[in-house]
C-alpha cells in the first residue's frame, strides 16, 4: 500500500468563540477529530448531510481553511501551518471544483481564456502554446473548440462545470477536491459529469475528494468512503462494500433514506427521528445517539473510538451486535 | 382510490404560453391527464420539462398574469360534486378553490412563511380567513396542524418565528399552513429538493401519510425518479414541454415505454454500481421545437421516421401512453 498522497491528521476545526461582545461563547466544532487520506490515484468519497463538516475537511486539507487542531500533510511535507509563499508551488498540484461553477468563473473572461490562464499563471506555458493546450482540455471535457471565446453565461450549467473541470486539470494536478460538483445539475447531464471525471480520474492518476450528499454518485466515482455525522468520522471502507452491506446505524439509515433508481434493494426502510444537532452544542459520548435506534445510556458517556471491524472497514459503535448485523433489523 | 369514481381533477388539453421579446412562448402543451381523489401523480422531468408549469396552471397561480395564457380545460370536481373548469374560474370562485381547496407546497419553505410573525399566528390567520373560525378555535386548531404534520412541542413551536426554525422544520409548517383550508389537492413542487436526504425521506413519509389519512389527492412535480417511486400512484414524464409518457408509477418504473423515461431511470447513479449514463445533446429550445418528436435528437432509438412529423400520444396499455412510435421496442 503506498503512502498517502494527502493527510490530515485529528484535524479539528473551530468556527468562532469568546469574543469581546460575546466573551462566553463557545466556539462551534465543524469537524471534531478527524483522520483522513487519499492515496495517489485514489479516490475517496466523503458523504454526509449539511452540518457533517465535509466540505470544511475539503477546504482544509487544500488549505483554503488553517484547521483550529491537527496536521494537514501533501505528498510527505507538513503544511499545517505553512505560509502563501510556500503553498504557491504545491497549488499547482492541488485543485478544486466547486457546486457553483458559476460563481467560480470570472463573467468577463472568454471560456478558454479562462482555461489558459492558469496555465500561464503557473509558467507551464505561455501564449500561443497556453492557448493550444487550453484548447484541447476544452475538447478532452467534452467542449468544442468552437466555444473557446465564449463567456460563462452563454453557456448551460452541465457546460460550465466541464469549463471549471478543464481550468483544474489545466495545471496538471496530483489531487482534485470537487464539492458537490453535480447536485446543481440535471439529472441527466449530471451523469455525464461524473462519468468524465470517472474517466479523468483513471487517465491522469488522480487522487480525488468527492464530497458529497449523494451515496450513488460516491459509489459511482469513489474507490473508498468516509461517512460523516457532525464533524466526526462514522464508518470508512470500500465504498462497494459499505453501500452492499453498511455497518454502523447512521450509515445504514442514510443507505436508506437514498431514493437510488426505482427498485434498488437497500435494506429495510430506516426513517431518522428528529434532525441533525447543532455543532455548538454536540450530545455527550456518540455524536449520533440522539437519532439512532439502537442507542444505549452507555452510548452518551464515551465518545465511541473508530474502531476496525475488518482489514479495510472502521466503525465509530460501541455496540458490537449492531456491527455485526448484515441487514440491519 | 377508486378509478371508476369521476376524477377529482381532468386535464384536458392544457397548454401555458408566456410572452416573450419574439412572441408568445409555448411552455407546456397539450397537457392531459386525470387524478382521482386520494391519488398522488407525479409529474416528472428535467429543468425545462414544463413539469412546475404545469402544475402552477392547475394551481391557477397565472391567473390574471399579464403575459400569461392558459387553454385547454381543467375540469374539477367541487365538494358539492359540482362541476367546473378551473381554467374559467375568477373573482370570488377562484379564491374559493385556490388556497383552499387547492393548496400548494414549494421548494423553499422560506418563501411561504412570513418572517415577521410566529408560526402559529400565520396558520391562525389562514385558518380564520379559509374557515370563519373564532381567534380562539383558530389558534388551537394552529397547533393541531402543528402536531399532524410531526412537529414536536407544537404548542411551544407554534410561538416561534420562521427564522428559529430548521429547513424541515419549515417546510413541516408550510405543509401544516397548506392543510389549514383542509384541501382536497395538494400540489407540492419540489418539496424537498433543499433538504437532507435523511429529512427528505421524513417529509416523503409525511406527505404520503397524510394523503393516505386526509384522502387529500396529490400532484408531487419532482426531477427524481427514485424519489417519487414510493410516492406516486401515477407517473407523468415531461420532456421540452409534452407528456411523453403517462401510466401507473409501477409500470412505469419497471417497464417503461419512452426512450427518455428509459434515459432519466438509467442516469440516476445507482447504489448498486451500476455507472449512469447520461443523454448527451441539450433540450430543444421551447422556442423553437423540432417539427418532429422532441426526444428524437438525443434517442438512441431514433430512426428516420421520427424526423417525419410530430408524434401522438400513443395507447402503449391500458392507461398507459407513449409518445415514441417504436414503444413497443423500448427495453
Amino acid at each position: 500500500m503506498s503512502a498517502p498522497l494527502v493527510e490530515g491528521r485529528d484535524l479539528v476545526m473551530e468556527f468562532g468563540g469568546p469574543s469581546l461582545v460575546a466573551p462566553r461563547r463557545r466556539p462551534v466544532r465543524a469537524v471534531a477529530g478527524v483522520d483522513i487520506s487519499v492515496r495517489r490515484g485514489e479516490a475517496l468519497g466523503l458523504v454526509g448531510e449539511s452540518g457533517s463538516g465535509k466540505s470544511t475537511i475539503g477546504r482544509m486539507l487544500l488549505r483554503l481553511a488553517r484547521p483550529t487542531a491537527g496536521q494537514v500533510l501533501f505528498d510527505g511535507q507538513e503544511i499545517t501551518g505553512a505560509d502563501r509563499a510556500t503553498l504557491r508551488p504545491l497549488r499547482r498540484r492541488m485543485q478544486m471544483v466547486f457546486q457553483d461553477p458559476f460563481g467560480s468563473l470570472n463573467p468577463r473572461m472568454g471560456i478558454g481564456q479562462a482555461v489558459a490562464e492558469g496555465i500561464s499563471l503557473h509558467r507551464l506555458a505561455s501564449g500561443q502554446a497556453a492557448r493550444d493546450r487550453a484548447a484541447s482540455l476544452l475538447e478532452r471535457v467534452g467542449l468544442s473548440p468552437g466555444l473557446y471565446g465564449r463567456r460563462p453565461a452563454a453557456l448551460s450549467g452541465g457546460q460550465r462545470q466541464r469549463v471549471a473541470i478543464a481550468r483544474a486539470l489545466a495545471v496538471d494536478p496530483d489531487f482534485i477536491v470537487a464539492d458537490e460538483p453535480v447536485s446543481a445539475l440535471d439529472v441527466s447531464v449530471g451523469a455525464e459529469i461524473l462519468n468524465l471525471l470517472r474517466e479523468l480520474r483513471r487517465e491522469r492518476q488522480l487522487a480525488l475528494l468527492f464530497v458529497s450528499h449523494d451515496l450513488g454518485a460516491v459509489r459511482t466515482l469513489c474507490d473508498r468512503v468516509a461517512v460523516l455525522y457532525l464533524g466526526r468520522v462514522m464508518e470508512e471502507g470500500e465504498a462497494a462494500e459499505v453501500l452492499r452491506a453498511p455497518r454502523h446505524p447512521y450509515t445504514r439509515a442514510l443507505l436508506s433514506a437514498s431514493p437510488g433508481r426505482p427498485g434498488e434493494a437497500r435494506g429495510p426502510r430506516i426513517i431518522l427521528r428528529g434532525e441533525i444537532p447543532s455543532p455548538a452544542a454536540p450530545p455527550s459520548g456518540c455524536v449520533f445517539r440522539t437519532r439512532c435506534p439502537y442507542a444505549l445510556p452507555a452510548c452518551a458517556e464515551t465518545v465511541p473510538a473508530l474502531r476496525p471491524l475488518d482489514p479495510t472497514r472502521r466503525a465509530a459503535c460501541i455496540r458490537d451486535d449492531i456491527l455485526a448485523m448484515e441487514t440491519a433489523a | 382510490m377508486s378509478a371508476t369514481a369521476a376524477p377529482l381533477l381532468q386535464a384536458e388539453g392544457l397548454s401555458v404560453a408566456f410572452q416573450g421579446a419574439k412572441g408568445w412562448m409555448t411552455a407546456v402543451e397539450d397537457i392531459s391527464f386525470a387524478l382521482a381523489q386520494g391519488e398522488t401523480l407525479a409529474l416528472v422531468g428535467e429543468s425545462g420539462s414544463g413539469k412546475s408549469v404545469t402544475a402552477m396552471a392547475v394551481a391557477r397561480l397565472h391567473a390574471g398574469a399579464a403575459g400569461t395564457r392558459a387553454t385547454g380545460r381543467l375540469r374539477w370536481r367541487g365538494a358539492g360534486g359540482d362541476a367546473a373548469d378551473l381554467l374559467l374560474l375568477q373573482g370570488e370562485a377562484l379564491r374559493r378553490v385556490r388556497g383552499r381547496e387547492i393548496a400548494v407546497v414549494f421548494q423553499d419553505p422560506g418563501s411561504a412563511l412570513d418572517p415577521l410573525f410566529t408560526i402559529g399566528d400565520q396558520i391562525a390567520e389562514t385558518l380564520r380567513h379559509l374557515r370563519g373560525l373564532g381567534r380562539r378555535e383558530a389558534a388551537g386548531k394552529a397547533v393541531a396542524l402543528l402536531g399532524l404534520v410531526g412537529i414536536p412541542d407544537p404548542a411551544r413551536r407554534a410561538g416561534e418565528y420562521p427564522h428559529q426554525l430548521s429547513g424541515g422544520m419549515r417546510q413541516r409548517a408550510v405543509i401544516a399552513l397548506a392543510l389549514a383550508g383542509e384541501p382536497r389537492l395538494l400540489i407540492a413542487d419540489e418539496p424537498t429538493t433543499a433538504l437532507d436526504v435523511t429529512i427528505q425521506a421524513q417529509i416523503v413519509d409525511l406527505l404520503r401519510d397524510l394523503q393516505e389519512r386526509e384522502g387529500m389527492a396529490m400532484i408531487f412535480v419532482s426531477h427524481d425518479l427514485g424519489l417519487v417511486a414510493g410516492l406516486a400512484h401515477r407517473i407523468c414524464v415531461l420532456y421540452a414541454g409534452q407528456v411523453v409518457e403517462e401510466g401507473p408509477a409501477a409500470e412505469v418504473l419497471a417497464t417503461p415505454r419512452h426512450p427518455y423515461t428509459r434515459a432519466l431511470l438509467d442516469c440516476i447513479p445507482s447504489l448498486e454500481g451500476e455507472p449512469p449514463r447520461g443523454i448527451p445533446g441539450l433540450m430543444p429550445n421551447p422556442l423553437a421545437p423540432p417539427p418532429h418528436c422532441r426526444f428524437a435528437d438525443r434517442c438512441a432509438m431514433a430512426v428516420a421516421a421520427c424526423r417525419e412529423a410530430p408524434v401522438p400520444l400513443l395507447d402503449a396499455a391500458p392507461g398507459r401512453r407513449s409518445r415514441c412510435i417504436r414503444w413497443e421496442e423500448v427495453a
